[in-house]
């Protein structure tokens, strides 16, 4: 912040007088939150969700999380210095991004795909539209819906499934190894679709069970798998204020009650706590749509903001073709905000001003 | 804290609010100290909201402590007195800290004052105050407290006559005496409840008479338990409640104060008289009883000086006039480190760039900043997170109004309210990017074209 600055000019003043400022209210304020502290914070929350995910996939986790945070600050530098603006690296903001990104994809994506999606994310989505702050849409969303039409074949549903080279089979992945076991196995969103279009299922296409889901022993995006990983460090967000309450609230609600409603007129392929555990909903719920910039400003947008992602999540899992789809729910509310932000504009304690007319 | 009981469904508080450290400890153990008569005074027409008050004063000529030298210029408009007796000198004018203009009557002080020291203490807050006021015509009482010259002196210094007015079209029926002191740093009016509580009573039941309430609250935000006591002591004996109400900044707000002890929302744009409440700050109410049972004008007042850039915080009785230079140096002056000084509490107080200012009957206190209390904070972009919407007491979205007032899009601005802002900061305290958004929306304000 630029301070007006006047010295205290009086003439017969001791010179021992210090220098007075002046500058407009409030004159304190609180420090313990910069937009630096709060990307921090999302950081430490994310670390749950990186140690389950280091615990079930491996290196691969570390590699892709380097590749994506090294694609996104040199993306943001780079496109920064071509607005001819001041770096901002140091806000944090882009780290977020790149590790939130980096656990969005799947591990056995190649090198390339990580860091076309940093950038695609950082300038498409990002610097292009004026920086932190002036985006519509979830950057790191942004470059993942990128590799996903551009690499349909590496991102999409079958892109996670690990295939062994040819002959010299699981030499370094001994049986029973943990990760051996996941990264061949289809995720359980795309096992539940083929069942649910009444599919044969191959041999490595079987759905996990409950516990698998929430401990995050199955395959899936990186950070995605874990349901109670998402939930301590979502929690930890929300209770520290850096992410509303309200946005994960109106998602798991949305998906509850349709996902509820669909148990009692169907017999679905997955239940209410499938639904809850499986695919991305809590990662996209804790850490995807609460991204600051580009959610609903108000208590209640945020809440309506949240019910919109559960329940296109819910209609894309049910009706597309996709298995998941946290990545376009979450788009297409983004672009919602500033019409849900316009219609929860808040009524002023004692009601609004009075026209004089 | 047993809380007296308030009735209304939000009793106790309001939504929302900031909590900043409140540094009440620097000055709340230091007694009321009478300042020593200064050498001069310089005395504005303007302390007040409304029209200047008129001059009645010429060059030299001799006037007494309590002579009233200027009166109201209309309705909403209050008379003026001297703090001191002396010498009125050549009419001037002065910058006041809310960088407003102003005429003012500078009086060279007498030798011999008829009033100082702990003789002037007792003229203003000591003796015996009537708890028995049904001998006080109503009329009368709002006449008296408008020869004094009273304002509010919460810090919005409305002229207290206008309030005590009988007005058939709005009935009122409740009292607020606002004793929240919110702002962090003042312990003012937290000093006069506990050494003066009886003056304080005594014009509470004043004014109670004077608008012919049902029902009279005290009300004291709990962290200051000795003020409480001590107005408890006094006050529930006279019929007159004591409220303590959650320690949140703005509580001491009139809407929030209004709010948390009667559950009643203030109209935007409106008077707590539109709901039927009026509220008088403790400080106002003692003044109000002298200048009803003793017939003195107001002509001093207790200003807090404090915080870590004054080498000794203390709660000075000092004349209106004084320059905020001379109650610094009654504190042992600036230290080393002092870096910004403010004339009110640091939410919503002025930055003085110059100490030679009088201060005046709305001054409640002087803090005194040092460089660790203002690091220097770096501008980032609004993250759109919220928390200026978690934290506006009135329900507002600080951050659109913010930024349409920059903009300069007077519609949007509107849209979201911005009139309906009361410019209490806790938008900006609470901003992680470092917006100055206040003073987005001030200049707003003032540049939006009228409707």
């Amino acid at each position: 912040m630029t301070e007006p600055t006047t010295q205290s000019d009086s003439p017969q003043a001791a010179p021992a007088v210090p220098e007075i400022h002046v500058a407009p209210s409030p004159h304190v304020h609180d420090t313990s939150r910069t937009t630096r502290s709060m990307m921090i914070d999302v950081l430490i929350a994310l670390l749950p969700v990186v140690g389950v995910a280091v615990y079930v996939f491996g290196l691969c986790v570390v590699r892709q999380i380097a590749l994506c945070v090294g694609g996104c600050l040199v993306a943001e530098l780079l496109f920064t210095i071509l607005r001819g603006r001041r770096p901002t690296l140091g806000d944090g903001s882009a780290a977020v991004t790149g590790v939130i990104l980096a656990l969005s994809l799947p591990g056995p994506a190649p090198w390339y795909v990580g860091v076309i999606a940093s950038f695609v994310a950082m300038g498409i989505g990002k610097v292009f539209f004026g920086g932190l702050g002036q985006n519509i849409f979830n950057p790191a969303m942004v470059g993942r819906a990128f590799v996903m039409l551009a690499f349909a074949g590496m991102v999409g549903a079958s892109g996670y499934v690990l295939r062994p080279p040819a002959s010299s089979a699981p030499a370094t992945a001994p049986a029973g190894d943990v990760r051996a076991d996941v990264m061949t196995q289809a995720t359980p969103m795309s096992v539940a679709k083929k069942l649910a279009r009444g599919e044969t299922l191959g041999a490595n296409e079987k759905m996990p069970s409950r516990m698998d889901l929430l401990l995050g022993t199955v395959n899936g995006s990186l950070g995605e798998t874990s349901a109670l990983a998402c939930l301590i460090g979502g929690l930890y967000l929300c209770l520290r204020r850096t992410a509303s309450w309200q946005i994960p609230a109106g998602v798991l609600l949305a998906v509850v009650v349709i996902a509820g409603i669909a148990e009692l007129v169907s017999q679905p392929q997955l239940d209410v706590v499938d639904h809850l555990l499986g695919g991305a909903i809590l990662f996209g719920a804790f850490f995807i749509a609460t991204d600051l910039v580009t959610s609903p400003i108000t208590p209640k947008g945020k809440f309506l903001f949240g019910l919109g992602i559960g329940a296109l999540v819910m209609l894309l899992r049910t009706l597309s073709n996709y298995p998941e789809g946290v990545m376009f729910a979450v788009l297409v509310m983004n672009a919602l905000v500033p019409l849900i932000n316009r219609w929860t504009i808040p009524k002023p304690v004692g009601g609004p001003m009075p026209s004089k007319t | 804290m047993t809380g007296t009981t308030t009735r209304g469904m939000a009793a106790g508080t309001f939504a929302r609010g900031v909590h900043p450290p409140d540094r009440k400890d620097l000055a709340a153990d230091a007694p009321i100290e009478v300042l020593p008569t200064p050498k001069r005074v310089t005395i504005p027409l303007v302390q007040h909201l409304g029209a200047p008050a008129r001059s009645l004063v010429k060059t030299k000529q001799a006037v007494a402590m309590g002579e009233k030298i200027a009166e109201p210029g209309g309705f909403i408009s209050a008379a003026v007195h001297a703090s001191v007796s002396g010498t009125v000198g050549r009419p001037t004018k002065v910058t006041l800290p809310n960088a407003r203009h102003v005429a003012a009557v500078p009086i060279a002080v007498a030798d011999e004052q008829p009033l100082a020291g702990e003789t002037l203490r007792e003229d203003i807050f000591g003796g015996d105050w009537p708890t028995d006021v049904g001998a006080y015509d109503p009329k009368r009482i709002a006449e008296a407290v408008g020869e004094a010259g009273i304002v509010g002196l919460g810090g919005a210094a409305f002229p207290t006559h206008v309030k005590l007015m009988p007005n058939d079209a709005k009935p009122v029926d409740t009292l607020l005496i606002n004793g929240c002191e919110c702002e962090p740093y003042l312990t003012a009016d937290d000093r006069l409840m506990i050494e003066h509580p009886e003056p304080i009573v005594t014009g509470a039941l004043l004014v109670g008479r004077a608008q012919g309430v049902e029902r009279i609250v005290v009300v004291i935000e709990d962290n200051k338990p000795r003020a409480i006591e001590a107005l408890r002591a006094v006050a529930g004996p006279a019929g007159v409640e004591v409220a303590a109400v959650a320690t949140k900044y703005p509580q001491g707000g009139e809407k929030q104060a209004v709010l948390a002890v009667t559950g009643r929302a203030v109209p935007t744009g409106g008077l707590p008289l539109d709901v039927g409440v009026v509220v008088v700050n403790v400080g106002t109410a003692a003044a109000i009883a002298r200048a009803v049972v003793r017939g003195q004008p107001l002509t001093h007042r207790v200003i807090s000086v404090t915080g870590a850039g004054v080498a000794a915080p203390k709660n000075l009785l000092a004349p209106i006039g004084v320059g905020y230079g001379e109650l610094i140096d009654a504190c042992g002056g600036l230290t080393a480190d002092a870096v910004r000084v403010i004339a009110g509490g640091p939410m919503m107080g002025f930055a003085l760039g110059e100490l030679d200012v009088p201060v005046t009957k709305g001054t409640s206190g002087v803090v005194v900043l040092t460089a660790d209390d203002v690091p220097r904070r770096t501008e980032t972009p609004c993250l759109r997170c919220g928390r200026c919407v978690d934290a506006c007491p009135l329900n507002l979205v600080p951050s659109k109004i913010a930024q349409a007032a920059r903009d300069g899009d007077w519609d949007l601005a509107r849209r979201y309210h911005i009139l309906a802002c009361m410019e209490c900061g806790c938008c900006a305290y609470t901003c992680p990017a470092s917006l100055p958004l206040v003073q987005w929306i001030r200049m707003g304000k003032a540049q939006m074209p009228r409707q």
